[in-house]
């Protein structure tokens, strides 16, 4: 048994001398990263929830509302109508893209967040220094998704710039930011390799590859088949639809226009109501490939954390079980809302609700061992 | 730290930089552009419509079919580049873990890298309009990923065994 797992069985009395509150040394840039990182990938999570609930579907409404308004206005010479439909057209998928980066950016920071904890033994600067870097990196990771959000209100308000707005200027301060905090890393990490190469071949001393526990294992090989499992999806998606979609898609907008034109209102209502089917099965579709290999990802991640998530084994299971569960099931109910609907809908909110408390619960776990344990000077 | 696990940490932390890159580079002097290219191409092809100028209104739509057609390419070149790159390190990280020989190790970390390099490039060109080159490029790019990630899979497997 390992130092570090010996902490975890048998902890130390937080009351002895050498847990004092005196004692406890400032938190170190891997634990920042850690709860910093959990915190951006649930924050992330619950945007996404919101947004799938209260702006998804009523913005595609919003959107066919528009379009059949411009097929209308084609029938009725009124160019102008036209324009404004597609004015607020630009609108809607603003609002919707911007939702959808950061909501999607948060989540990505959050998994490099973990990834550059894991790393921290192998980055050869100070503690000090590595500890800049982790702040600097978890600023940028909140500026450039709530600069992204911020976007669809702040338009080109006050902007210095004609196309670039100062919520799009924040927004990429911030990636600027993660990027540089990235690039220093990656230099800390290429120097440590060089030390470890010229010492000797000894792993870093605290390797994050220790843990050979069962949900350490069940989440490495689960993380690893969802993967597995996006890659084919998406694979089969690009050879058999991708092409497909994109032809039907600009077919279809053709056809609006050519049928209002001649006066044929109801086959560009048609052409309408197929091209809003055509944009659910390509977001359905996309949704559950991003979905899968994320949350892929997201095990294999935590599978790394699960010595110092603070509970006993039989509810480290039983979390481990709820996460990978809630991550196949999202995107397999997220692809059968094309056959069952809403049905399919509310089943894949609950799977995501069923990652997110598996992760609230690993979070409050970490949070817990990094509290009573730190004194110990070691892992987190 | 064995070279399978060195190659897939550094390689997957310079792939992310680069995609990371791109990204800034991209939404700072290309993204903007490109929507408003989209969305003009779309409304002048209803708004010729309604003027009952059929020709021009076909010509703005297809426009907007090719401008698409790159806007989510380059998107996808970009998530795809920072997404393997992240996987990358994952699996480097985890990558002792692999029950395999050596040399399979070192091959899967190698089919991994080119793959992760050479499929969001392969969709990237296809903007270019170069025939099926660049498709057949993000083909193989995405099956030498595939191959990558069955073995890693069966090397996890086979240690938890």
């Amino acid at each position: 048994m390992s130092a570090r797992e010996d902490a975890i069985h048998h902890p130390p009395d937080p009351r002895t001398p050498g847990a004092s509150a005196q004692d406890i040394p400032p938190p170190n840039a891997r634990r920042l990263l850690v709860i910093g990182g959990l915190a951006l990938i649930l924050a992330g999570m619950i945007l996404g929830d919101i947004f799938a609930a209260f702006l998804l579907h009523p913005n595609a409404d919003r959107i066919g509302a528009a379009l059949l308004s411009a097929t209308d206005a084609v029938r009725a010479q009124d160019p102008d109508s036209a324009r404004a439909a597609f004015r607020n057209i630009g609108g809607y998928l603003e609002n919707r893209g911007t939702k959808v980066d950061a909501h999607a950016h948060m989540i990505s920071f959050g998994y490099l967040a973990l990834l550059l904890a894991l790393l921290e033994p192998l980055v050869a600067f100070s503690e000090q220094r590595k500890k800049l870097l982790a702040q600097l990196f978890l600023l940028g990771a909140t500026v450039l998704p709530a600069g992204v959000f911020l976007i669809h209100y702040v338009g080109l308000t006050g902007s210095p710039l004609r196309a670039i707005g100062w919520a799009s200027i924040l927004a990429d301060f911030g990636g600027a930011l993660v990027l540089s905090v990235c690039v220093a890393e990656l230099i800390g990490i290429c120097r440590g390799l060089r030390r470890l190469g010229q010492q000797s071949q000894t792993p870093p001393p605290d390797d994050p590859v220790c843990d050979r526990s069962w949900a350490s294992r069940v989440l490495l090989s689960g993380g690893t088949l969802l993967i597995l499992l996006g890659f084919l999806h998406g694979t089969y998606y690009a050879a058999a639809n991708l092409y497909g979609f994109e032809a039907r898609d600009s077919e279809l907008l053709s056809r609006m226009a050519t049928s209002a034109a001649s006066g044929e209102l109801p086959a560009a209502n048609q052409a309408v109501s197929d091209y809003g089917r055509l944009q659910g099965v390509k977001a359905v579709n996309i949704a559950a490939h991003a979905h899968v290999i994320e949350f892929g990802i997201l095990a294999i991640l935590v599978a790394f954390f699960q010595p110092y998530v603070f509970y006993q084994e039989k509810w480290k299971r039983i979390w481990v079980v709820t996460l990978l569960v809630g991550s196949l099931g999202l995107p397999v109910c997220v692809l059968s809302e094309l056959r069952f609907g809403l049905l399919a809908g509310g089943l894949a909110d609950v799977a995501g609700l069923l990652v997110m408390i598996a992760l609230f619960a690993m979070l409050v776990g970490v949070s817990g061992y990094t509290g009573k344990f730190r004194a110990l000077g070691g892992g987190l | 730290m064995i070279r399978p696990r060195k190659l897939l940490i550094t390689g997957g932390l310079a792939l992310a930089a680069w995609g990371m890159g791109y990204g800034i580079y991209y939404a700072v002097f290309v993204e903007h552009q490109t929507l408003d290219g989209l969305g003009g191409a779309l409304a002048t092809g209803f708004i010729r419509a309604a003027e009952r100028q059929m020709p021009e209104s076909q010509a703005a739509l297809a426009d907007a079919a090719v401008r698409n057609f790159v806007y989510v390419r380059q998107v996808d070149a970009h998530g795809h580049w920072i997404g393997l790159g992240l996987l990358l390190v994952i699996l480097g990280i985890a990558f002792d873990r692999v029950a395999l020989e050596p040399r399979s190790r070192s091959l899967l970390a190698l089919a991994l890298i080119s793959g992760s390099v050479l499929f969001p490039l392969g969709v990237l060109l296809e903007t270019t309009g170069r025939g099926h080159g660049p498709e057949a490029l993000a083909a193989g790019g995405s099956a030498l990923i595939i191959v990558g990630l069955c073995g890693a899979a069966a090397g996890f497997a086979r240690a938890n065994r």
